[in-house]
């Protein structure tokens, strides 16, 4: 080793790294089809999409979130902080409670969405997609408050489902009946549920070290006996189009990550208009979110035909282009062809008759153009009163 | 219950094709009353609870053919339908070994190829074939039957559609539409395949539910007929309605009483009330009358004219060809609740196929010679089955840990022989039961420990189907699926628009084209046809 080198520096590693469940994925992978999510190896697809699927709207299932990025905020100023952060109002988020936030830069546009769950008195975890270390920092400058990175040690499994709840009771984890939706409680030391998820039926979502990651695994998989299916992307994200949730870099450009001037969107501009309170006083991005009219729309669209919009061009009258598909999926639930679509104002709100979509479909090597009615839609495609219940049932 | 005693439409019965016409009716602003003979609706989509904590889909059992342009445009999963598809499925042999359908094409292809290489290739022409042949068909179940023989503008219409679908498909095709709708299974089969386990796996959708065997001319339709339905546009796809095969009708049910239909249980329609050519209503057993300009029955074509409609009233011709309508009863079903899982000890740990449609007939000869038993009026002493256990896949049909299981039995005939003497009074307890042995001693070849994980059954022979359902004979379609009374022969030449040779008065059951399965098709089909004819006449009266 040359002289002048002390100790070499420990280096990082290249491509894809496993998240603490990967042993048990690999195990289970029929289909070897893995996809990147934050620097992680992610199943796309397990076995089948379609059967993964249906597990989800049918029995239960297991979709590791470990590569969510989670910061941990403590401090007497811990809520102050997070309700300068974001858009709605924090101090209504009791202890146990979770909340849906999103968070704008000074132009009033979305940077990123996640949950904020409230541990403790002053004492919040936030999820999001993207990696936020610094702009929490920043936001935290002047308060009381720490923020620690937890993405690397706190292991996520969502268990999402009609059955999902069985499961939990199976695995010993029956006191888990008197979560209501949007709850969160440690239920063993260094475990917590909350009722959250990305499906829009009947699940929970489980939080542990990484450490202790595949022993939860195991004890959920065992409980399930035969009944608990593994996931992957592809069929959670038909499920979470169906729910009508928006994906970071399918439905909106987290605003600092977009080169391009202009590609930030507004929360009003996403749908979001009841989740921004102006009356809390000064959050970041108020005074621009006050001051500028919403440019487009994001709308929900039941899309004639059979054929998936993704990516389509949506056009009024047939003729003129005014917006896009950011999402697209028939809907094997709700046996609707869905979509979710931009569209710049006034479409969407104000004029939402007379638009098509453009959807390409290669039959066997011949491509075939088809425009496609859509209708706006106010209501998730999927809905069902399970997802609500408390205490849950059993399927 | 507040009720009404005229409508402007009545529909007997409450089958799913009834709910279905009762839907669309009610949806165009019709006050829509439907009857039902029984205490429950659906017909034979039922979810029946016979045996405490288990569920039993007891009559149709798979759900494949309903169409998905009825559930969206009756929004039937806001009404809480769930269409769930099953994987796989399998034939096991009596030595021990089986053939595995898995929906994981290369998985397929490498179990073909562990029985016969050969077939691997064949397997892909044999399902293009098929599928190009679906899809060919597809377009015509939501539609008329083009007929002929008719030059109105509107029959004309249908059969410029047919011709120019016809002339798309090329001389070469149009051979092999002909040959398929007229060939048997089996020949077909034969063309393509060389092992006859493969063959007997695949044979079996030419002749559910059908007075025919497999080397009878007609079947190789039946198996069209089986799949051109989808799941999710997967043609050929079949699925479980969560909940069991009742979800349909619930949904059916909670569509029409939200558009404002009334649905009354408990008695059944006694007599079509008929004067001067002319439908008035309906008689109930309980001595109820409604009145209504329009009447639906959903009841089968022998079934609604033949002993509920005076004859006075009807065209000597047109009762000659409900009488020869063949509407034959073949099968016989059995609803099992489990305390286990059964083993299947040829199969794997965990096989995804048991998950699937399962069977025990190894060749088609075995299948030729249970149908031969049939034509003699026993059932087959070596019977062909189609068992499922649902409750693997639908945690609603059973207790945890616990299963359901369905079996779906061919041939079993209507008029059983007994003496020289044929007769469906002479399905009694003994005879059930002694079918029932021999359905298990059968199922044993796949599941050996079958019989002691029985908690409980229940055996339909088709006499018991004809009672509680009213299908006639116990024919699972209302009515034979073969050529001669199919599209404008369906049910009787001349009558395939859903009218009847009485005045307002429409078939609305799988005796109309296109036929039986739980499609829905006849039913939309009827109520297009009711509301046509109501518009007609209504802009004749302005």
């Amino acid at each position: 080793m040359d002289a002048r080198v002390q100790t070499r520096p420990a280096a990082v590693p290249i491509g894809l790294i496993p998240t603490p469940f990967q042993s048990r994925l690999e195990a289970l992978s029929r289909a070897k089809s893995w996809v990147n999510w934050a620097g992680y190896i992610s199943p796309a697809v397990l076995d089948t999409v379609e059967f993964e699927y249906f597990a989800i709207r049918n029995q239960a299932t297991l979709y590791d979130i470990s590569p969510m990025h989670k910061y941990r905020i403590r401090g007497t100023d811990a809520g102050a902080m997070l309700n300068r952060l974001v858009t709605r109002d924090v101090r209504k988020v009791h202890l146990g409670r979770v909340s849906y936030v999103l968070w704008c830069d000074e132009d009033g546009k979305l940077i990123d969405d996640g949950t904020l769950f409230r541990l403790g008195l002053d004492d919040w975890r936030l999820c999001c997609q993207e990696p936020m270390a610094g702009w929490l920092d920043d936001a935290a400058w002047g308060f009381d408050v720490t923020v620690t990175d937890e993405s690397h040690t706190v292991a996520g499994l969502a268990l999402q489902g009609p059955t999902s709840f069985a499961v939990l009771q199976a695995a010993g984890l029956g006191t888990a009946r008197a979560l209501k939706p949007f709850d969160i409680q440690e239920f063993e030391p260094g475990l917590q549920i909350s009722r959250t998820g990305f499906t829009g039926d009947l699940g929970y979502e489980l939080w542990t070290s990484w450490a202790r990651a595949c022993a939860l695994w195991d004890r959920l998989w065992q409980a399930g006996a035969g009944q608990l299916r593994a996931i992957g992307f592809e069929a959670m994200n038909i499920a979470r189009i169906e729910a009508g949730f928006i994906a970071a870099r399918s439905d909106f450009q987290p605003a600092n990550t977009a080169i391009r001037l202009g590609r930030g969107r507004s929360p009003i501009e996403l749908g979001f208009s009841r989740m921004v309170d102006f009356a809390k006083g000064h959050f970041n991005g108020r005074r621009a979110l006050l001051r500028d009219k919403p440019q487009y729309s994001l709308v929900r669209l039941d899309v004639g035909g059979f054929k998936p919009a993704d990516g389509a061009l949506i056009y009024h009258r047939r003729k003129k282009e005014v917006g896009h598909v950011t999402s697209g999926v028939w809907s094997p639930t709700a046996k609707r062809n869905i979509a979710l679509a931009e569209l710049r104002a006034p479409f969407g709100a104000d004029v939402a008759d007379d638009l098509w979509a453009e959807i390409y479909v290669n039959a066997e090597g011949t491509w075939e153009r088809r425009l496609e009615r859509v209708t706006v839609q106010t209501q998730p495609f999927f809905r069902n009163d399970r997802a609500r219940a408390t205490p849950p049932g059993l399927f | 219950m507040a009720t009404h005693d005229s409508f402007d439409a009545i529909i007997a019965g409450a089958g799913h094709n009834g709910l279905t016409a009762a839907c669309y009716l009610a949806r165009a602003g019709l006050r829509v009353l439907v009857v039902e003979k029984n205490d429950w609706i659906g017909g034979a989509a039922v979810s029946r609870s016979l045996y405490e904590g288990w569920t039993y889909s007891n009559c149709s059992y798979v759900c494949s053919l309903l169409r998905r342009e009825i559930v969206r445009d009756l929004d039937l999963p806001r009404f809480g339908l769930q269409v769930i598809p099953y994987e796989g499925g399998a034939t096991f042999t009596k030595g021990g070994d089986y053939f595995a359908y898995y929906s994981d094409h290369d998985a397929l292809r490498r179990e073909i190829a562990r029985h016969e290489p050969r077939d691997v290739d064949a397997y892909d022409r044999f399902s293009r074939t098929v599928i190009r042949q679906c899809r060919f068909i597809r377009p015509f179940l939501l539609r008329n039957a083009p007929d002929p023989t008719s030059l109105k503008a509107r029959d004309l219409q249908e059969l410029l559609f047919l011709v120019k679908r016809a002339h798309g498909l090329g001389a070469r095709e149009l051979a092999e539409t002909m040959r398929f709708w007229t060939m048997s299974i089996g020949d077909f089969l034969d063309e393509h395949f060389h092992s006859p386990l493969i063959k007997a796996h695949l044979a079996g959708s030419g002749i559910i539910g059908t007075g025919l065997g497999v080397y009878s001319p007609g079947t190789a339709y039946v198996l069209l007929h089986h799949y051109m339905g989808d799941v999710d546009g997967a043609i050929g796809a079949w699925g479980f309605a969560r909940g069991g095969m009742g979800a349909i009708s619930k949904a059916l049910g909670d569509c029409l009483t939200e558009a404002g239909g009334v649905i009354r249980t408990g008695a059944g329609v006694d007599r079509f009330l008929v004067k001067d050519g002319r439908v008035k209503g309906v008689a109930l057993d309980n001595g109820d009358v409604f009145f209504a300009p329009v009447v639906a029955s959903n009841m089968d074509v022998k079934r609604t004219f033949l002993e509920h409609t005076d004859r006075k009233h009807l065209p000597e011709d047109f009762l000659r060809g409900v009488e020869r309508f063949k509407i034959r009863g073949s099968s016989a079903k059995l609803n099992i609740a489990l305390d286990a899982m059964p083993s299947f000890p040829a199969a794997p740990e965990g096989a995804p196929f048991l998950k699937g449609d399962l069977h025990a007939s190894t060749s088609l000869e075995e299948l030729e010679r249970a149908y031969d038993d049939w034509k003699e009026g026993r059932w087959s002493r070596e019977p062909y089955f189609d068992m499922l256990i649902p409750s693997q896949i639908d945690p609603t049909m059973a207790p945890p840990g616990k299963h359901m299981m369905t079996v779906f039995v061919q041939y079993a005939p209507y008029d059983l022989e007994k003496s020289g003497v044929r007769s469906g009074s002479h399905w009694d307890d003994a005879a059930r039961t002694a079918l029932a042995e021999c359905v298990f001693d059968k199922i044993e070849q796949a599941a050996p420990d079958i019989r002691s994980r029985v908690v409980h059954a229940e055996i339909r022979t088709p006499l018991d189907i004809e009672r509680e359902v009213g299908l006639t004979e116990g024919n699972i379609f209302q009515g034979e699926l073969t050529f001669d009374q199919l599209l404008f022969n369906r049910p009787v030449p001349g009558w395939a628009n859903y009218a009847t040779p009485v005045e307002g008065m429409f078939l609305v059951g799988s005796s109309a084209h296109p036929g039986g399965g739980v499609m829905a098709a006849p039913g939309a089909n009827a109520a297009r046809e009711i509301l046509r004819r109501g518009a007609k006449r209504a802009a004749r009266a302005a």
